[in-house]
């Protein structure tokens, strides 16, 4: 199993207002129709952009300023809806390494751990403050630092939070939990065995 | 102290805690469909590993399947691939797999307690957030994504973070008109869509106790539109009479046995929780949603909201929605025109939402300018309408009727909203895009409120009707 430890992301953001942003909204269902994940960042946010660019505002996707941005910046419950995993795969293979928001849905987390893309929340002071300076200068570099938990731009810190066993994963590379979970299967199969439905031993 | 449904499943299935701190659970069922699994049995190949507990995970097809002519190979490429791989891979693994020659193929959370295969105290994982659904047996069931069905086909385990438990007591009469759809839906209003991150929805309270299991799997189905992963019911006689004689359920003996384990699995009465909230069941009325995600909505009576009148945080998101919706705040859902009217899903699709629809229709007509169809949860569900001749009536009014499959809620099938058309859906996601046309828009509510819509060809109020009957 390939081991990556995950401790610091640096690069330039992608800021993406809004709160409830759904997982049809990162990538439509019409694109989930395929037995693998390729080329799905094609489409990420594929209708909202087209929708953006109709109405003559594009997509912060679709600004070449922020082409090539590795962070992505995003507001309240981002994620939310279906459990396609399509969605983190979509923005991963855009070149997305982490996502600072001020909370996501469980599913699209726990989905973006099993990939290495951290997902750190941040006040909402901090997400203003984050974006409205990427906005005004794409150009500079945040540093995403998981074993110190901030935020870093320039001289300003800022302090991110991250639940203690994912963060516990990135930092010592066992965010792909198969591994793991195959380690002692004996006591997999002891719970089995215990389990009166599994066994059919209806005491 | 007493303890929870959610804590006694979650002990009785940990298999260890994992150096991160996350705990390794057992997962008793696991259901996979076409659409989220291919990639997970490649990574499983790519690693040379196989399905460790092949008989504990069950497939069917749903998502894909066009609900007009089944047969195959399918006349859409990518469809017959999807469903190729999924039939390849299960005869691989040696994984039962209900397909439309089988008699019990629908949507994975139609059939699984249809079949029985759905059980209390069981933990339930499967690649679709609507897995909740099954907790309306007293199961823990929740969505995964793909690398975690991977995790399960190789394992048989998740590594998960806990729970906490709200409790959810809804209490009181449902007036006429009102549904199990309208409950939920009230609950993602009160709550927000974004309140049940981190939590289980424990429904209780004597409206839920009088609910049949079919209104059970309506709420429980929506948990994860209030941002809770998993919602149950705790089991009861309900459930039993339910379970009794399916497919996949303990037999004979075992049946009481089983029993008896099930109920010693129920919340104790003076478990604590992390939080509870009470609802007064006749204070709800008959909901629609106005918006682009299932908080945003309304009584069929009342007014939409207006961005000047809201909190400053909420001003931004319900002027988008509206702007999206082409719907003026301050006015009435009620009258507005719909295009299509859908019945079906996973929330919506079975025998007891397609009969209340057909009450409503039986003796009318869809209007001239509405499209309608009916797509049932699964085949049993067919044949059971048939039987009832349900589908002479919808065919009579004018609606068509469908096979079995997930269709239009999230339109991965032919059948999609065009252009700018409103759907009247008993669907669970109001989500820009999310039938099938980027510009489409979808208004969340009760089969018979769909019905009615569907006759009157707008939005229209299901008590003036049912009280009239």
């Amino acid at each position: 199993m390939p081991i990556e430890q995950i401790r610091r992301i640096e690069g330039r953001a992608l800021p993406l207002r809004g709160d409830n942003t759904d997982t049809d909204r990162i990538i439509p269902a019409r694109f989930l129709r395929s037995i693998t994940f390729e080329g799905l960042e094609n489409h990420l946010f594929e209708d909202d952009r087209e929708q953006l660019r109709a109405a003559g505002q594009p997509h912060p996707i679709d600004e070449a300023k922020y082409t090539g941005a590795s962070i992505l910046l995003v507001n309240v419950n981002f994620g939310c809806g279906s459990s396609r995993e399509h969605a983190p795969q979509a923005i991963r293979r855009y070149g997305i390494r982490a996502i600072v928001g001020e909370s996501f849905s469980e599913i699209f987390f726990g989905n973006s751990v099993a990939l290495g893309m951290p997902c750190v929340t941040a006040d909402a002071s901090v997400l203003t403050e984050l974006m409205s300076l990427v906005e005004r200068d794409p150009s500079v570099e945040l540093s995403v630092d998981l074993e110190g938990m901030r935020v870093s731009v320039g001289q300003a810190t800022h302090r991110i939070a991250l639940p203690p066993a994912p963060r516990e994963s990135f930092l010592d590379g066992t965010w792909d939990a198969t591994g793991l979970l195959l380690d002692r299967f004996e006591d997999v199969e002891a719970v089995a065995a215990r389990l009166p439905y599994v066994g059919g031993n209806w005491r | 102290m007493g303890s929870t449904l959610l804590e006694k499943v979650w002990d009785a299935h940990t298999v260890r805690k994992l150096p991160n701190g996350q705990t390794q659970l057992f997962i008793g069922l696991h259901l996979i469909h076409e659409v989220t699994t291919p990639q997970a049995f490649d990574m499983l190949r790519a690693r040379g590993w196989h399905v460790r507990f092949p008989e504990r995970t069950i497939a069917t097809v749903d998502h894909i399947v066009p609900t007009r002519d089944q047969r195959r190979p399918f006349l859409d490429v990518m469809a017959e691939d999807m469903f190729s791989a999924l039939e390849r891979n299960c005869r691989d693994e040696g994984i039962r797999l209900f397909d439309m020659s089988t008699g019990s193929q629908g949507i994975v959370h139609v059939i699984g307690p249809e079949l029985g295969l759905t059980q209390p105290g069981m933990t339930i994982a499967c690649g679709d957030s609507h897995t909740s659904t099954h907790g309306a047996l007293g199961a823990v069931a929740f969505g995964i994504g793909t690398s975690q069905v991977r995790d399960v086909l190789a394992s048989q385990c998740l590594a998960m973070e806990p729970m906490r438990v709200r409790r959810i007591l809804v209490r009181g009469r449902l007036g006429r008109g009102v549904y199990a759809k309208d409950v939920i839906l009230e609950i993602i209003r009160r709550l927000g869509v974004k309140g049940g991150v981190g939590f289980a929805y424990e429904y209780a309270g004597d409206t839920i106790e009088r609910m049949t299991m079919d209104e059970r799997m309506t709420i429980c189905n929506m948990s994860i539109e209030g941002g809770a992963r998993a919602g149950y019911v705790n089991p009861d006689q309900v459930t039993f009479d339910y379970l009794r004689g399916r497919r996949f359920a303990p037999q004979g003996d075992d049946f009481e046995k089983a029993c008896r384990w099930w109920s010693s699995m129920a919340s104790d009465a003076n478990a604590s929780y992390d939080d509870q909230v009470e609802i007064d069941a006749a204070s709800i009325r008959p909901t629609v949603t106005w918006g682009i995600n299932p908080g945003q909505s309304v009584y069929v009576d009342e007014p939409l909201p207006s961005p000047s009148s809201a909190p400053q945080s909420d001003r931004s998101a319900i002027d988008e929605a509206l702007t999206f919706m082409g719907l003026s705040a301050g006015s009435r859902i009620r009258g507005t025109r719909i295009d299509v009217a859908f019945v079906g899903s996973c929330t919506n699709g079975r025998l007891s939402d397609l009969r209340e629809a057909a009450r409503v229709i039986r003796g009318r007509h869809v209007a001239p300018h509405v499209r309608a169809l009916v797509v049932p949860g699964s085949q049993p569900v067919r044949l059971a309408a048939e039987r009832e001749g349900l589908d002479r009536i919808f065919i009579e009014a004018g609606f068509d009727w469908r096979g079995a499959g997930c269709s239009m809620c999230l339109a991965m099938n032919p059948d999609k909203l065009e252009g700018r058309e409103i759907c009247a859906s008993s669907s669970n996601r109001n989500f820009k895009g999310r039938q099938g046309s980027p510009t489409g828009r979808t208004l969340l509510m009760s089969p018979a409120m769909v019905a009615a819509a569907a006759v009157a060809g707008e939005v229209v109020d299901i008590r003036e009707i049912v009280n009239a009957d």
